[in-house]
């Protein structure tokens, strides 16, 4: 156990705020605990913490905005933490920290030959001063990053800041070329201590807007603050990056078909009858159910695509949702192909509400494996969709109409729905993506079995 | 007891020729001149003409003869003028002494001592003053030394000789010279181990034989900077020492390397190879050589000492390692 990290909440998140802290030092967390608001360009979200442990010390205040990666709190084992009382180590005390890490490093030094027969010893004028060896001269501080992204470092420096959980991008440099050198990780409260100012500085909106996170006060309302204005300007933006570099990175193919929504009408229809308001099932159920039972059986359509394609631990349906005040959001429905219908239901629900009130749960924002988008509702007839990456397959529905369509030599009039499927080319061919529309097809054409 | 590294040298031989009959020294002009590098002087006479033997010049039927005496029971110290003209012997050397344990099947043991001197500074010009000895120090089968300090001149010799296998002893003839005390009671030391000559935190500076001078004077400018380097020599080049210049630079976490011998495919090489195969996460800099100016040493004194690691060098490379360049 070491850090808790600025989680990344999907591809186009490169900074978050923390808004909120939902834990304090000594407070024991288990494995899926909401610990902190985070405030991404999109929305603020409950970030989760993914092992069992017990905060030792939060390394960011609110309101500051890190890079994702940054370290945000340190984590400790239960009982490590329990052996070294509720005290956690702060990192401002590297020197102690250093030494045991040099006496486990050195294995054996005593075997050192002893210097009692060594020839001449030096002149001894003054004698040895037993300063420790700093910097000769004032270091030329120099950025640490480089234009590569990667950060200049002496491998004793990497694996202390990676033991201590410092994020070498946050130092300066006093070594050859701005290399970051184990000297510079002594200090490295000077570089946080400046980091966290800096950063409220220039995004003071966010930080005001997360400081009364308690109050549910409706990010949706949006537009009434100068505040919301530039988060919507920000989700833009968000959107802007993210779907350029889909359009320019992944090899788009579609491929569609209509489907004879009768079958799932009927049935839908048969059930809402027997149920309350609140039990509805909308048709929506019914498509997400059957694309992520699909999307389980065809190859290279669900998972993620990062140097070759990733097979996916499970299906998450990532679900579009269009916010009120523009932009939209693609949050994860875990395991959808588990859930029955009615969980599915209150599932979409759940996350539709806090979608619209920017409460949605870290992983349910980067863990999607395949994105259901459905414009049925703005009466669009059908979706082309554009992939979120690093996902590899996005599955469009439209609105669900009544044509004339011909079952068996006759023409009745059918209510159909067009499917779509846009596929990243790299993982999948389009015989893939046909497959995963014929499935999908084929289990609504029998929805008591969803 | 005051003495040189010369003197010791000699008392070394002495002392060997005491203890054990079969051993002799035998090369050119170790006789009746007293040894190019007067280490001999005076041997002649104390033990005579059968123990102390003029040879023709020819390095390779002189070390041949003494890789069959010893082949043959004897212990002979055989002294090659120079370690350039070892080369005109090195098939006797590499092919023969290095190998014939290993072809007999473990038969034959070959307790050679071959002495020879090293190194510039003499204005001997480029015939006379090259650093080979991390050649000799490639070859599996030969053990190779390099006394370095006047303790080492009087108590590596017995030790080699007492070695069953061919071990060879590199003598920096700028070394000669240098004066120090020597107890009484001086004798045999080990020839396994290297040592710290000047123990420090702040970095390592490795170094052996005619450069240990130039690493001490180094590490005493360093001092006044506020910088403790600790100095290692290597005394032994093969088989190398692995665990103490590891040790140190796992404290210290810089190193610098001091070769008299050229920096490519040199023993620097080998000693920084090491470090960066076994020490690499506890370094906070490059590995840093300091090496001579890859030329055949040349005659004019200025030219010379320009092409020789000089102190200064290793200070300005330890500053520059400690960020202060």
């Amino acid at each position: 156990m070491g850090e808790f990290r600025m989680p990344s909440l999907g591809a186009d998140m490169d900074v978050g705020t923390v808004v909120e802290w939902r834990v304090r030092p000594g407070d024991e967390v288990h494995r899926g605990d909401i610990v902190a608001l985070v405030d991404t360009e999109k929305s603020t979200i409950e970030v989760e913490v993914f092992e069992d442990g017990i905060v030792e010390e939060l390394l960011v205040e609110p309101g500051a905005e890190v890079p994702v990666g940054t370290p945000l709190a340190r984590i400790g084992a239960v009982a490590e933490a329990a052996a070294a009382g509720t005290a956690p180590a702060p990192p401002a005390a590297p020197a102690e920290a250093e030494a045991v890490r040099e006496a486990e490093a050195v294995p054996e030094p005593e075997t050192v030959p002893e210097p009692s027969r060594a020839a001449p010893p030096r002149a001894p004028s003054g004698g040895k001063r037993r300063r420790r060896a700093k910097p000769l001269a004032a270091p030329q501080p120099a950025p640490a990053g480089r234009s590569d992204g990667r950060v200049r470092a002496s491998p004793l420096a990497r694996r202390r800041a990676a033991d201590a959980g410092i994020d070498l991008s946050t130092l300066r440099g006093s070594g050859p070329g701005g290399a970051v050198l184990a000297a510079d990780l002594a200090a490295p409260t000077d570089a946080d201590v400046q980091s966290a100012p800096t950063a409220e500085e220039h995004r003071p909106e966010p930080a005001v807007s997360g400081a009364a996170p308690g109050a549910e006060a409706e990010p949706g309302a949006e537009g009434s603050t100068a505040g919301a204005k530039d988060r919507q300007a920000a989700m833009r933006h968000a959107i802007a990056a993210l779907m350029a570099r889909s359009k320019r990175e992944i090899p788009h193919y579609y491929v569609a078909t209509t489907i004879d929504f009768g079958a799932a009408r009927t049935w839908l229809d048969d059930q809402n009858a027997r149920r309350g308001v609140g039990e509805r099932l909308l048709p929506a159920v019914v498509l997400l159910k059957a694309t992520a039972l699909a999307a389980r059986e065809a190859p290279h359509v669900n998972g993620f695509w990062d140097d070759g394609f990733q097979e996916p631990p499970a299906v998450h349906l990532g679900v579009a949702v269009s916010l009120r005040g523009g932009g939209l959001v693609a949050p994860a429905i875990h395991d959808a192909d588990r859930m029955d219908l009615d969980g599915l239901m209150g599932a979409l629900r759940d996350l539709v509400e806090r979608a619209r009130s920017g409460r949605l749960r870290s992983s349910e924002m980067s863990d999607p494996t395949i994105t259901v988008s459905n414009l049925g509702d703005q009466g669009a007839e059908e979706v082309l969709g554009v992939i979120y990456p690093p996902q590899v397959g996005l599955v469009g529905f439209g609105r669900i109409v009544e044509r004339p369509w011909a079952v068996d030599g006759m023409i009745g009039v059918r209510p159909v729905v067009r499917a779509t499927f846009a596929g990243d080319h790299r993982a999948s061919d389009g015989h893939d993506g046909a497959r995963l529309l014929t499935t999908i097809d084929r289990l609504l054409q029998a929805p008591e079995a969803l | 007891m005051k003495t040189t590294y010369r003197e010791a040298m000699r008392a070394a031989i002495r002392d060997a020729m005491d203890r054990d009959d079969r051993v002799f020294l035998m090369g050119e002009d170790v006789g009746a001149y007293g040894g190019c590098f007067a280490v001999s002087l005076g041997l002649l006479e104390e033990f005579g003409p059968e123990r102390i033997r003029d040879t023709p010049l020819s390095e390779s039927a002189f070390v041949g003869a003494g890789i069959g005496a010893a082949l043959g029971g004897m212990r002979p110290i055989v002294e090659i003028m120079t370690v350039n003209f070892s080369l005109l012997a090195l098939d006797q050397l590499v092919n023969n002494a290095a190998t014939l344990l290993h072809m007999s099947g473990g038969q034959f043991n070959v307790p050679i001592v071959v002495r020879m001197t090293t190194g510039a500074g003499r204005q001997l010009a480029a015939q006379h003053s090259h650093s080979l000895e991390g050649w000799y120090a490639h070859i599996p089968g030969l053990r190779v030394v390099a006394p370095a300090t006047i303790e080492d001149a009087r108590g590596m010799l017995w030790t080699a000789l007492d070695d069953p296998d061919p071990v060879l002893v590199f003598e920096h003839s700028g070394l000669y010279g240098i004066e120090g005390e020597l107890t009484d009671d001086a004798g045999a030391v080990d020839i396994d181990r290297a040592a710290v000559r000047s123990p420090g935190d702040d970095l390592t500076i490795i170094t052996y034989g005619g450069m240990l001078p130039v690493a001490l004077s180094a590490a005493a400018s360093l001092v006044d900077d506020g910088v403790d380097a600790e100095v290692i020599d290597l005394r032994t080049l093969r088989p190398l020492d692995a665990d103490t210049i590891l040790a140190s630079v796992a404290r210290t976490h810089r190193a610098i390397v001091v070769d008299e011998g050229w920096r490519s495919g040199s023993l620097s090489a080998e000693v920084s190879a090491r470090i960066t195969e076994h020490c690499f996460y506890e370094l906070d800099a490059p590995v840093a050589r300091i090496c001579t100016e890859e030329v055949p040493m040349p005659y004019p004194r200025h030219l010379e000492q320009a092409a020789l690691p000089q102190p200064e060098e290793v200070v300005a490379a330890a500053r520059e390692m400690l960020g202060a360049a």
